[in-house]
């Protein structure tokens, strides 16, 4: 490292270091004009007297945390003074809905009224903070990366396994990790479905009766541990690294009003495309296609001599920046629906939901193209291309997570775990959550066309907030990407997405994409497996010499890359696919599956 | 029946696993190296930090077991070949019906003083690397002695870690016994490339010890300058480990003699891999070839013949590969760096100097004899098919897309090779056939 990239390094984390703490730079004064914001007048002037009544109007609170907790509990007492006055004297002139407070509003009211009431230098310098968040740390990052398309080309794996970011942690403290995340989940869960057992129950025994299945298995074939269990490594920067992730994830989550001086910040960004004020969701998409388009610049200095890798870590920068980011912001600007057009169901498990079929009805051609646009993807787009070119056309080259994944979570690839424990999981939970988005998302529709939420003893509200929860936020976000540094870069794409599962299963049974194996040229060195982001033991059909079809991957075509002896290429053909990818081809002795 | 097959490499653990398939003999791996088979071509990149250790078994720990393959971490001290008996260092006796002998190599050492002090050693075992890894910290330069591939990957590994490396080589160009004079000449190019301070027509004149006895230089024999090192790689080459069997009566040249079912003098002793020395080789093939894949393919001949099926070794066409820093090097049949006079070549090297192919031909016939690649991927398969059919040199150069391997969107060079063939020969031919896969597989079928 030159002092340049040092230089970098410091940069990057101060702007980590100024980003956290914006959270709490901001003083909140509760003013009436703060809450302006409010049209809603029964609303607004039922808050007043209630902040009044407990005096804190015109109070000056020195952090949000102190602030949301009073304010919180204003609007539990103005809700249920509403509710009783509503109850007593119903006003003749506003209706009930209007007249009540709901828990949506209140969320909204929550998060408008820290932005309308915030004082201090986040929200009196936006643009300065703006700089020295985001801006100096792409500057950092760019210091640091820019020096390594000095290096002479070729493969760029040095040292990861040295590096206390990137070596992973222990067998051990990963499942504890991981099991108090399930269990905090959980129990999250249950409060965020206001206090009802069935769905968290469910979850739990369902992943109870997975772990027993893998297990049951295991003994029968009197399997071991698996393979990554037994190195004494503690990666402690990438332990923080995740521990940060899975905490930004939380309070993006279920925690938004917390960090609305980071929406704050990108304010101006959000007027400038959209002409709305940023919500935590556009705070997330920018800090999301900023890190794609500043990591996947590192990625092509990493991989400056594999055209393959740059061609694809422009793709996914395209989808994210344009097609992800931009185009729907600017869609807002002309007043059209909010569509992600590379987006596809079931990963885009809302695109079924009511409010989203009503809304692109409704807003025209544009929007019923958008609707049809999204079903013929679903239906063509995912068998057809999917069976010319094996899923990678999506999950490596268009996806946002995977886009995501193979630029900021690059460093971390070597850390999913390529045991047939690890496999045995894989399936039974990625096929589970595929099964869930498809219940789900019937039970929804059946909702919209019949009107009647129950079928037998579920109900359609309840099932869509809690897939929401569990693999929408909990999975895809705080476990996906939080666990990065933990679990390997793929962790929600190989076993939680729903749409990989569809497109896994197409790319298993109906595809000409292979991987295949160069004769007998495989040194069995395991550069492959190590460096699967799918945890894939690539190995295992290399040294056999035979193609490799499964379905978890994905195309990124790193193994390829890091072969020493050039044995594996990404392929499409029609012919032999079963019969190259079935037989053991690396005999010496020809005859020799019969010889028993 | 007992099978114990000494050494857990490549070619022991392909014995083991190709006598499961085909037996339900009871099996005994023997190794006091490690505990699993690793792959010991990925030795580097455990230091270089690609791997970690556990990374580098291509069997998980539960596969043993499963294949009832029984796995002894201990010596065989002495093996009494009358009583087929083991003696182990532990003392245990181990008794056998049948034994494979896959012993390995060792790196050469030639007399030179300072040789078996600290701080200097080979690399080819486990116990190499973890010797290397122990003496790293605060390393100041590495000096290697010899070239050949697993001088280049020490070097490799020390750059890994910014550790200064000077290697010391006795030819004038980097492995030119082995390759030809640009390919060769290529490689040197790239060592210096990378910063690593290659010395060319020298030899190693001793290795000096710092008083504790561990080397803290090493001086050149031709010029007498002294070169201060905290660390001596020897990678002279390897050769046989046998010196533990010698007076046993197993009959041992450089290494253990075989015939072509790879039986020994000894009944019911077989040897394979890298210690065994084949009594009438293949023409054109070396009695020795120490490398993993006559290892593996002799192992899966071994098992074969011990589990009463009579097979003759045949390795086939030749091939190797290798990495050398940032250039892929492949060879399929003969190329030879002192070809003999029916051979000629056709050799095309990209402007940039890290790509190049080379054809080698029969000057009577034109039938295709062998293929480099530096720098470039081709097809093992595709190469084999055409060399075993002796196709003829100008319909390869027109099919040559069929063997093109690199990953897809790479820029393909058949072209400019089918340029230069014709601006050399006056020929005038095109390229008639796609890097298509289905066309490959459909000429595959052929």
């Amino acid at each position: 490292m030159n002092n340049i990239q040092k230089i970098g390094i410091g940069l990057f984390l101060l702007s980590l270091i100024i980003f956290t703490a914006v959270l709490g730079l901001n003083s909140y004064t509760l003013s009436s004009d703060g809450l302006s914001h409010i049209t809603n007048d029964v609303h607004r002037n039922a808050i007043i007297e209630e902040a009044e009544k407990t005096g804190a109007l015109d109070k000056k609170y020195s952090n949000n945390i102190a602030f949301i907790g009073d304010f919180k509990s204003i609007l539990n007492n103005t809700q249920a003074s509403l509710e009783s006055s509503y109850k007593s004297n119903p006003p003749a002139d506003v209706s009930e809905w209007d007249y009540k407070m709901g828990d949506w509003v209140m969320k909204d009211y929550t998060i408008n009224t820290l932005k309308a009431t915030g004082d201090g230098p986040v929200s009196n310098n936006p643009l300065l903070f703006l700089f020295l968040t985001f801006g100096l740390g792409i500057i950092g990052g760019l210091l640091f990366i820019l020096p390594k398309f000095r290096a002479l080309p070729g493969i760029k794996n040095d040292n990861i396994y040295h590096s206390a970011l990137t070596r992973g942690l222990t067998f051990t403290p990963r499942v504890g990790i991981l099991m108090a995340t399930i269990i905090g989940v959980l129990i999250y869960g249950f409060k965020y479905m206001n206090g009802a057992i069935f769905w968290p129950l469910v979850t739990a025994i369902v992943a109870g009766l997975i772990t027993l299945l893998v297990f049951l298995h295991e003994k029968k074939k009197e399997t071991g541990p698996p393979r990554s269990a037994s190195v004494p490594i503690t990666g402690w920067i990438g332990f923080f690294a995740g521990f940060y992730l899975i905490g930004f994830y939380i309070l993006l989550y279920w925690m938004p009003e917390y960090i609305t001086n980071w929406t704050t910040i990108v304010d101006p960004v959000s007027h400038m495309l959209s002409g709305n004020d940023a919500s935590q969701w556009f705070l997330y998409g920018l800090m999301y296609t900023v890190i794609v388009i500043v990591m996947g610049i590192r990625m092509m200095s990493k991989y400056r001599h594999n055209k393959y890798q740059r061609v694809r870590t422009a793709s996914v920068m395209f989808f994210q920046t344009c097609i992800a980011f931009l185009l729907p912001e600017i869609l807002t600007r002309l007043n059209y629906p909010y569509y992600d057009f590379k987006n596809i169901w079931p990963l885009n498990y809302t695109f079924f939901f009511d409010w989203n079929i009503n809304n692109l009805i409704e807003s025209g051609g544009l929007g019923i193209f958008m609707l049809v646009w999204g079903i013929a993807l679903i239906v063509l787009g995912v068998p057809i291309i999917t069976y010319f070119y094996g899923k990678r056309w999506y999950c490596s080259w268009v996806c946002g997570c995977g886009g995501l994944a193979e630029t900021m979570g690059d460093p971390f690839r070597q850390l999913s775990d390529k045991s047939i424990r690890a496999w045995k999981y894989e399936r039974y939970i990625i096929h589970g959550v595929l099964v869930f988005a498809v219940i789900m998302t019937a039970m929804v529709l059946y909702h919209f066309f019949t009107g009647s939420t129950r079928v037998l003893f579920l109900d359609s509200n309840n099932i869509r907030q809690w897939y929401g929860f569990l693999i929408g936020s909990a999975f895809a976000g705080v476990i996906g990407t939080g666990f990065y540094p933990l679990m390997g870069n793929r962790t929600w794409c190989r076993f939680g997405c729903p749409l990989a599962g569809y497109l896994g299963l197409v790319q298993k049974f109906k595809s000409r994409f292979r991987i295949t194996t160069n004769g007998g040229q495989c040194i069995s060195c395991g550069n492959c497996s190590t460096h699967c982001e799918m945890g894939i033991d690539v190995r295992h059909y290399a040294q056999r010499g035979q193609d490799i079809v499964r379905s978890s991957c994905v195309g990124c075509g790193v193994c390829a890359a890091v072969c020493p002896r050039g044995v594996l290429r990404l392929e499409n053909g029609s012919t032999d696919i079963g019969e190259r990818a079935e037989e053991v081809r690396n005999v010496h002795i020809e005859d020799l599956i019969n010889a028993k | 029946m007992k099978i114990v097959i000494i050494g857990n490499g490549i070619s022991g653990i392909s014995a083991a696993r190709w006598t499961r398939k085909l037996s339900d003999h009871e099996i005994t791996v023997i190794s006091s190296e490690t505990e699993y088979f690793f792959s010991r071509t990925a030795l580097m990149y455990i230091y270089m930090g690609h791997m970690r250790k556990v990374d580098t078994q291509p069997y998980e720990p539960y596969f043993w077991k499963k294949n009832r393959i029984d796995l002894v971490k201990d010596h065989v001290d002495h093996v009494d070949f009358d009583n087929k008996s083991l003696t182990m260092k532990s003392g245990d006796n181990i008794s056998y019906d049948k034994l494979i002998l896959a012993l390995g190599s060792k790196s050469n050492k030639f007399g030179w003083p300072g040789q078996d002090l600290k701080c200097v050693a080979g690399l080819y075992s486990m116990q190499d690397l973890d010797n290397m890894e122990a003496h790293s910290a605060g390393l100041k330069r590495a000096v290697i002695v010899g070239g050949g591939l697993i001088g280049i990957e020490m070097a490799e590994m020390f750059r890994s870690r910014d550790i200064p490396v000077t290697i010391l080589i006795r030819e004038e160009s980097y492995w030119n016994n082995i390759l030809p004079k640009e390919e060769s000449a290529m490689i040197t190019r790239h060592i210096y490339d990378h910063h690593i301070d290659l010395r060319i027509g020298v030899n190693l004149g001793e290795i000096v010890d710092d008083g504790n006895g561990k080397a803290c230089a090493v001086i050149i024999k031709e010029t007498g300058e002294r070169i201060e090192c905290g660390y001596v790689g020897l990678t002279a080459g390897v050769s046989p480990n046998v010196a533990f069997l010698k007076d046993t009566g197993l009959k041992i040249e450089r290494g253990i003699s075989v015939n072509n079912h790879l039986e020994t003098n000894m009944p019911g002793v077989y040897a394979i891999g890298d210690c065994a020395q084949i009594s009438e080789p293949m023409p054109g093939r070396r009695p020795i070839e120490a490398i993993w894949y006559t290892g593996r393919m002799m192992g899966e001949v071994a098992a074969y013949n011990v589990c009463g099926r009579e097979v003759a070794y045949d390795p086939g066409i030749w091939f190797n590969s290798a990495k050398f820093l940032d250039i892929e090097y492949q060879v399929y049949g003969d190329v030879l760096a002192k070809p003999p006079e029916h051979h000629a070549t056709f050799y095309w090297e990209h402007p940039d100097g890290t790509k190049a192919i080379r054809l080698v031909y029969d000057v009577n016939d034109k039938t295709i004899l062998g293929f480099n690649v530096m720098g470039i991927r081709f097809r093992h398969e595709v190469c084999e098919k055409w060399l075993k059919e002796k196709t003829h040199l100008e319909k390869v150069i027109e099919d040559l897309s069929l063997a093109n391997f690199d990953p897809e969107f790479y820029k393909q060079h058949e072209q400019d090779f089918v340029d230069a063939y014709n601006k050399q020969t006056g020929a005038n031919l095109k390229l008639k056939r796609k890097r298509k896969l289905d066309q490959v597989l459909k000429f595959l079928k052929a």
